[in-house]
């Protein structure tokens, strides 16, 4: 049972301060967003730049963009998840004010 | 052989050797151990509260006792029984040796995953001794956060750290399934077993740490303030119940995945042939698995949750009776037309397919909405998921166990009373749980231990069922524990089976392979000469 993937891919120290250069300047972003009300876009620019960071973060700092397909689908897989889990979850929050209440129950 | 044949259990002795084993078959032993431990403590709460509830009043104890009993029962049994039942006993045992190897991926992880869950179940054990938890297994706010007066955050520790020991069992067996399968051993020629726990694994690992993460997500409520759960925060509930089930339905299908693996096995050794419809068994594993994190709003329908939202999660959970129905259906197929041997495995591997199936079936009545609200919270919901969780898993575990345990220990138990004890076992359940659906349609409300007059003729049958349970459960107990000493000596393959695992000498060797085998045949390929194979120079 050897070890499958001997060959680590080494990523060159400039790339690590590139990823952390763009983690800053979208954090900046975010506080700068901030001061500005959007209205009804507020949270979507503030979950969309935060993605960007996730996203940043698993394919630089977490090696998958190096990775082998099997890594990729795992990685996948746990960010779907998290998606059903929201969006079954909105299913219940979104429409629970299409039903007039009863008067009496 | 001679009797000096060194096997994983005589390799040594010492206390030591097993505390710092590496060997899967002694942690999975050790896990045995564990799991009974609190089986036997979840069991002796059902019968201290059984007994209560055999008259209508409160006579042998305070409403404040017997909520601490019932919460305690639920505890112990789901997440210090059943869900490391059969993947961290059965798995681990077997899974390699199925797989052709010498061990799991990560030995190390394996044990760490021992101790991990021993100290999650010593802090359980803990809260129970510190006077108990009254929530309720499911920790419902606002019972657990504004309203808990009891041993809570001890309790959720144990289960969250617990959790950590689920995932590293789940993430050894996807490595060691994906990485490590003997020469020739391709996917579909996999014991079902082998694709059972694959499932299990994989909800394993996208499950838990939900309920890891919403357990701190209650801590971190009542430590900062923050507003997640508690309204006068600015929290809800409800969204507890949300996180909370989005991980425990998906555990029932941790609880019964493994144990359709077990009677897949069983079925096929004693009616001597393939398992009908062998790939969409496998496949309909992966859909349950799947399926399963689609349908936690069932739970909800009186929660507050959303009219849309219910007939969504309720739509989906009739999805999800489909391959379960696939699995029972294509079992009763495989028994047509075999030689049967109702030997003890089989009787209940039988018992489970019965059970499992009015388990199944009652739990699509409290899918559709209308019903859920007449009976939501009664005895019927208590009935049904016993008849999952006992007769469903309990049952595969014991079928398992005596499938396996001339193989774990290389001695036979009393066949005889084998037999004898299944039916006691099986007669014991029904007397137990089948009064529940009448009672709980009758309106009998789950937690509560103080109930009108004209209830009380089922409670006393229920009592008197879990009597005779007991009684079947203390039987295997002494006749197991008495074979481990004065069994006679099994041979590699007593039942006849087809299997890698039945290849090796029993109890295997620590390295279960003294070479690697090649695996050119489908699983239970029963037409194989190898099968009537005897060895009798195993014999010692
Ligand atoms: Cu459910």
């Amino acid at each position: 049972m050897s070890s499958p993937s001997d060959h680590h891919h080494v990523m060159p120290v400039r790339t690590y301060l590139n990823v952390f250069g763009a983690l800053l300047v979208l954090t900046v972003l975010t506080v700068v967003v901030a001061f500005f009300d959007l209205g009804p876009l507020n949270v979507a620019v503030a979950v969309t730049i935060a993605s960007a960071k996730a996203y940043v973060v698993l394919l630089y700092f977490m090696h998958v963009r190096y990775s082998n397909r099997i890594i990729w689908l795992t990685a996948a897989a746990g960010f779907v998840w998290f998606v059903l889990m929201l969006a079954l979850t909105l299913s219940d929050y979104a429409t629970r004010g299409w039903l007039p209440y009863p008067e009496a129950w | 052989m001679t009797k000096s044949r060194t096997h994983y259990l005589n390799v040594n002795h010492t206390v030591g050797s097993w505390l710092f084993t590496v060997d899967h078959k002694r942690i999975g032993l050790m896990y045995l151990g564990t799991i009974l431990f609190f089986f036997l403590l979840g069991g002796i709460a059902a019968v201290l509260f059984r007994v209560e509830l055999m008259t209508p009043g409160s006579t042998l104890m305070e409403s404040e006792t017997y909520n601490r009993l019932f919460t305690m029962h639920g505890i112990t049994m789901i997440f210090f029984f059943l869900v490391p039942s059969i993947p961290a006993v059965l798995g681990n045992f077997l899974l390699p040796i199925m797989l052709g190897a010498k061990d799991l991926a990560f030995p190390k992880l394996n044990l760490a995953s021992w101790y991990v869950f021993t100290i999650g179940g010593l802090l359980g054990l803990g809260s129970i001794i510190f006077g108990g938890v009254d929530t309720g297994w499911t920790f419902y706010t606002p019972y657990s956060s504004t309203y808990a007066n009891s041993q809570v955050i001890l309790a959720a520790l144990g289960i969250f750290i617990a959790g950590f020991a689920s995932i590293m069992t789940g993430l050894n067996f996807i490595v060691t399934i994906h990485k490590m399968r003997a020469p020739g051993l391709t996917w579909f020629r996999l014991p079902l077993f082998v694709w059972a726990h694959y499932a299990t694994s994989i909800i394993i690992i996208l499950g838990t740490p939900v309920i890891a993460i919403t357990i701190l997500l209650v801590a971190i409520e009542r430590i900062f303030q923050v507003g997640i759960f508690d309204p006068a925060l600015g929290g809800d509930p409800v969204l507890f119940q949300h996180l909370f089930w989005f991980y425990s339905h998906p555990a029932v299908y941790i609880m019964i995945l493994p144990g359709m693996g077990v009677i897949s096995e069983i079925i096929a050794c004693f009616s001597r042939k393939r398992i009908f419809g062998y790939k969409v068994v496998a496949m309909s594993s992966l859909a349950i698995a799947i399926l399963g994190f689609f349908v936690w709003g069932h739970h909800m329908f009186v929660s507050s949750q959303s009219m849309y939202a219910g007939m969504v999660f309720s739509i989906l959970s009739f999805l999800v009776a489909i391959p379960s129905a696939i699995k029972v259906f294509n079992w009763t197929a495989t028994l047509y037309g075999g030689s049967i041997k109702l030997d003890t495995p089989m009787l209940y591997a039988l018992g489970f397919i019965g059970l499992f199936t009015i388990g199944g079936l009652t739990g699509l009545f409290l899918a559709t909405m209308a019903i859920n609200i007449h009976v939501h919270d009664t005895y019927f919901v208590v009935a049904h998921f016993h008849y999952v969780m006992v007769g469903g898993m309990v049952m595969a575990f014991f079928g398992g166990l005596h499938f396996w345990w001339p193989k774990m220990t290389g001695r036979h138990f009393s066949e005889m009373l084998g037999r004898i004890t299944a039916v006691v076992i099986f007669i014991g359940f029904n007397l137990t749980f089948f009064p529940q659906f009448i009672v709980g349609y009758l309106g009998m409300p789950r937690r509560y231990h103080i109930y009108p007059e004209e209830f009380q003729i089922f409670h006393v049958l229920s009592t008197a069922g879990a009597a005779v349970l007991a009684v079947g459960y203390l039987l295997m107990a002494a006749y197991l524990f008495h074979s481990l000493i004065l069994g006679k000596r099994s041979s590699r393959n007593p039942w006849k089976a087809i299997g890698l695992e039945w290849t090796i000498p029993s109890p295997p060797p620590t390295e279960n392979f003294i070479d690697t085998p090649v695996v050119d045949y489908e699983a239970y390929d029963y037409s194989l000469e190898r099968a009537y194979e005897d060895d009798e120079e195993d014999h010692s």
